[in-house]
């Protein structure tokens, strides 16, 4: 097969980038509304009729968008192998705490309502909680070690030795990212009660989403600034090489404190990922006071967005700092799958991902309109 | 078994994944009965035939999440507990598990919300579209994994490349059409149906003895008698057995589960019920059907089934031209590069790359393999021999409930034919005692397969003992200890929901829901979904 020539490996790990950052962005922009809508509903939701409300806003369409966290896996597993060899063995038991919290939520969903019984619903609607608030505290910590660089180093064999620990994970700057992602998440689902649910739960829902707009703003803010004092970041000194192969050993790495601003120096445009970041939010906290229909939802997930993106942009080309050997450190340049995969993976995607996309689409349009009460206690069959 | 950090990673993957398929087989075959019922119900309008699918759906439902929950794990066990597999492989392991995300989870997970939440909300033949595509999704699934699983059995279409120190893809194609996946794919989908078919007769067969729900249960088992029985054949028939030949350790997984220390003269003939020793490496009080595996095995009389002393001895030789692969691989390391190293080093790198696997075997005996002692290369080479009798009586096992399955769905389609399906009480009842038996068919039939690849994570490629990742045996303790309780509990919660389920039976039909108004009692009734 001569065909991936048709795209030289420089440009394929560039899109590849992308894409990696497209899956995290759609997964947080996504499944991220059922986090916070789990993480918010001890507190929108009062009665079961209430909580019910709640539930069923997302009661069909979490399945859909928890697919883009196992795409995510497999994605990273297909493009970016070392990615994730390195990353899910050394982030291993915060990984077993995140699948755990995960693994009780879908449970949770399609359980909770089989029983009329309060104290199995109640036992159920903490597992939604714990399934919505671990996960998105989890990976705002992963993201926040991600940018102070992680503690491992490659052998001579490519074989990964992590010398972290679990609790060296809760650094006081990985817990600030992880707050951010807890709070942007939030905001994130109550921008989507606020559009999907009705009555008392979308007005409660309204109300803490824009307390959580207004978090989002003070951390994203917060986290910029300790990056900005208090962290270095990492910079490549040998020439590089976009098209090498993939063995991150063979280069140069030197920490450097200002090394993640420096994409934003050299070109100022990339400027607009943070500064929608926060004007997203503040759009959803006005859009939330303001009582609006559906533009909350969309600034929401633009700060999402913008979030996501700002990290990536100031990484790049890194993916996965070294802390203890920066050499080892994962780039776009030297971590990815060989040119061939990478290639036949971009024809999948392009054929599959517009499909996936319209019938998504397709069936949010069936869903369409709020989860009202009265229906959830009438047509209780066709309701979780 | 010794606690360390290679045996408990394989006991975790072992646990996880057997957890994993106690949910899946049932719903890759209800998702397709689902399917056939309401396409009847759609093409005759009848609304019993509604009620059934929508009560097998509910049953559906309540195990169809449990396979979502526990397949998450599964998409991060590699990277998690097999690190240094993922690295070496990831370049062609992990396309299957990312295509899989997106042709097939995205299409069953995205519908599987139309199935339940949109009866009301589309048109019929509309939401007979959405059941369709959950069916398609879950199968679509299970081509994917089996095409990335059939790759550690017989990896095909890959070649080592010095500078990533890692497989990458050759041939994209290869991997997709290798042949011992594509008959694992039909194997384990029909194993699939059957555990569903046999679900559904079962659970029929209980309420037609308590009389209860008889027309929807009488329905019910002629489906399920007719689809299981196809499928039934098809396991057998089609069974994986025919892609044993593909391969060296293919050949080699073969001789153990037949317990075939020495080369027959071919046809060969099938062990029925022997003593496997693998002390004395020979089988004792064999009971044999004369030529029976050769046919089975080659389908032909005259091509020969190789006994394990003879693959035995292929591996000694694959180890030693390993060793010249693993010297030449140092040399090109040391040069930084195949084009930097002379043309004899590379010409005996491209000569025995292929077996550079074998030189990885030896690991446990010597740390540099190019030391090894003729002794150790042979304890190598015996070390290709998977546990023989546990493989062995498994297999056997299996075997015997596949034709067990075709016994039973076959008595029962007749049955359902000449509408006589409640003549005989007893046999009412073996249909319901015979709901676990495709479960535990299905566990031995991973196990046989997975089992019998040891000691490789792939096949010739890589050892299973040096693919973990560097783990300490503590925090794998943790983790197992918290999936083995998780799963646990789910488990029982979940087989308590589907005998309360299967207890309540049916929601009578009564056609469209009642129109929406403010004044709806206050009591929530308790939903069927």
């Amino acid at each position: 097969m001569i065909l991936h020539e048709l795209i030289d490996y420089g440009t394929l790990r560039l899109i590849w980038w992308v894409l990696l950052g497209v899956l995290l962005i759609a997964f947080a922009a996504t499944d991220g509304f059922d986090m916070g809508v789990g993480a918010l509903l001890p507190f929108v939701a009062k009665t079961d009729v209430e909580r019910r409300v709640a539930i069923n806003t997302i009661g069909p369409v979490w399945e859909g968008n928890q697919v883009w966290f196992i795409l995510g896996g497999g994605a990273i597993f297909a493009a970016w192998p070392p990615l994730y060899a390195v990353s899910f063995s050394g982030f291993y038991l915060a990984m077993f705490v995140v699948l755990a919290a995960l693994i009780l939520r879908p449970v949770a969903f399609k359980y909770r309502s089989k029983r009329d019984d309060a104290r199995w619903r109640a036992a159920w609607d903490w597992a939604l909680f714990i399934g919505g608030f671990v996960p998105a505290l989890i990976f705002g910590v992963a993201v926040g070690n991600v940018l102070e660089g992680v503690p491992f180093r490659f052998d001579d064999d490519l074989r990964a030795f992590y010398e972290g620990s679990f609790f060296g994970l809760l650094n006081p700057f990985a817990l600030l990212c992880g707050l951010l992602s807890v709070s942007m998440l939030v905001m994130h689902g109550g921008a989507w009660l606020s559009l999907k649910a009705s009555g008392a739960v979308a007005e409660r829902a309204r109300a803490y989403g824009a307390l959580a707009a207004l978090a989002t703003i003070a951390l994203f803010a917060l986290g910029g600034l300790s990056l900005w004092l208090f962290l270095d970041g990492f910079r490549i000194t040998s020439p590089i090489i976009p098209d090498g192969p993939s063995n991150p050993l063979h280069k140069e790495v030197v920490r450097d404190g200002m090394a993640w601003f420096t994409n934003y120096a050299a070109r100022p445009w990339l400027l607009v990922a943070p500064a929608m970041g926060f004007a997203g939010a503040l759009v959803a906290f006005l859009g939330m006071k303001a009582r609006w229909e559906g533009l909350p939802l969309i600034a929401s997930g633009l700060s999402v967005l913008g979030v996501i993106a700002t990290v990536g942009v100031a990484m790049f080309p890194f993916i996965l700092p070294s802390s203890i050997d920066p050499r080892s450190s994962l780039t776009v340049w030297d971590s990815s799958s060989s040119h061939q995969t990478l290639f036949i993976m971009l024809a999948v995607t392009l054929i599959f991902l517009p499909i996936v996309l319209a019938y998504t689409a397709f069936v949010y349009r069936v869903l369409w309109g709020k989860v009202q009460e009265a229906e959830v206690r009438n047509e209780a069959g066709h309701f979780y | 078994m010794e606690l360390d950090v290679v045996s408990l990673s394989r006991l975790q993957f072992a646990m996880t994944a057997m957890y994993h398929f106690l949910f899946v087989p049932l719903t890759l075959g209800l998702s397709i009965i689902l399917a056939i019922m309401e396409t009847v119900y759609v093409m005759t309008d009848r609304p019993v035939w509604r009620q059934m699918t929508k009560f097998w759906g509910t049953l559906f439902g309540i195990n169809f999440v449990l396979g979502v929950a526990t397949g998450i794990t599964m998409e991060f066990q590699f990277g998690m507990n097999w690190s240094y597999y993922s690295h070496y492989v990831g370049d062609i392991f992990g396309a299957p598990l990312a295509i899989e995300g997106l042709m097939a989870f995205f299409l069953e997970a995205t519908f599987v919300g139309l199935f339940f939440f949109g009866w009301d909300r589309m048109s019929k033949l509309g939401h007979l579209a959405a059941t369709w595509a959950v069916a398609a999704g879950s199968n679509f699934s299970a081509l994917w994994i089996l095409i990335a699983n059939g790759w550690m059995q017989n990896p095909v279409g890959a070649a080592f490349n010095p500078a990533t120190m890692r497989m990458e893809i050759t041939d994209f194609y290869e991997v997709v059409f290798n042949p011992v996946a594509q008959a694992k794919f039909v194997h384990t989908v029909s194993a699939g149906y059957v555990t569903a078919a046999i679900f559904v007769l079962g659970v029929s067969a209980w309420y037609v003895l308590k009389g209860r729900h008889v027309a929807l249960a009488k329905r019910s088992m002629a489906v399920a008698a007719s689809f299981g029985l196809l499928s039934s054949l098809s396991v057998v028939v089609l069974g994986d057995e025919s892609g044993y030949l593909a391969t060296e350790h293919q050949r080699m997984k073969l001789a153990a589960i037949e317990g075939m220390w020495e080369t027959e003269p071919a046809p060969a003939p099938f062990t029925l019920i022997g003593f496997p020793d693998q002390q004395a490496r020979e089988t004792h009080h064999v009971l044999q059907i004369p030529a029976a595996l050769g046919l089975i095995a080659t389908r032909s009389l005259d091509t020969q089934v190789p006994g394990i002393r003879e693959l035995v001895g292929h591996a000694q030789e694959r180890i030693r031209s390993g060793i010249i692969a693993y010297d030449a691989l140092q040399q090109i390391r040391a040069a930084r590069g195949l084009d930097r190293v002379s043309p004899a080093v590379r010409e005996a790198f491209e000569a025995n790359g292929r077996n550079l696997g074998y030189a990885y075997l030896l690991g446990r005996h010597v740390a540099d393999p190019r030391q090894a002692t003729a002794e150790q290369i042979e304890a190598a080479a015996w070390s290709t021999v998977p546990q023989v009798a546990p493989l062995f009586w498994s297999f056997r096992i299996m075997v015997g409930l596949g034709f067990y399955f075709i016994l039973l769905l076959g008595l029962f389609f007749w049955l359902s034919a000449r509408q006589a399906l409640d003549r005989r009480r007893w046999l009412l009842w073996v249909a319901v005692l015979s709901i676990p038996l495709p479960w535990i068919a299905a566990e031995l039939g991973w196990f046989v397969a997975e089992f019998g690849r040891q000691p490789w994570i792939i096949e010739g490629v890589l050892p299973t003992a040096i693919a973990v990742s560097s783990l300490g045996i503590t925090e794998i303790l943790l983790t197992l200890a918290g999936f083995v309780t998780l799963y646990s509990v789910l488990f029982i919660i979940e087989m308590g929901l589907m005998i309360r389920a299967i207890r309540k039976g049916p929601e009578p039909d009564h056609g469209l829901p009642a129109p929406l108004t403010a004044a709806a009692p206050r009591a929530a009734p308790l939903p069927a979904e």
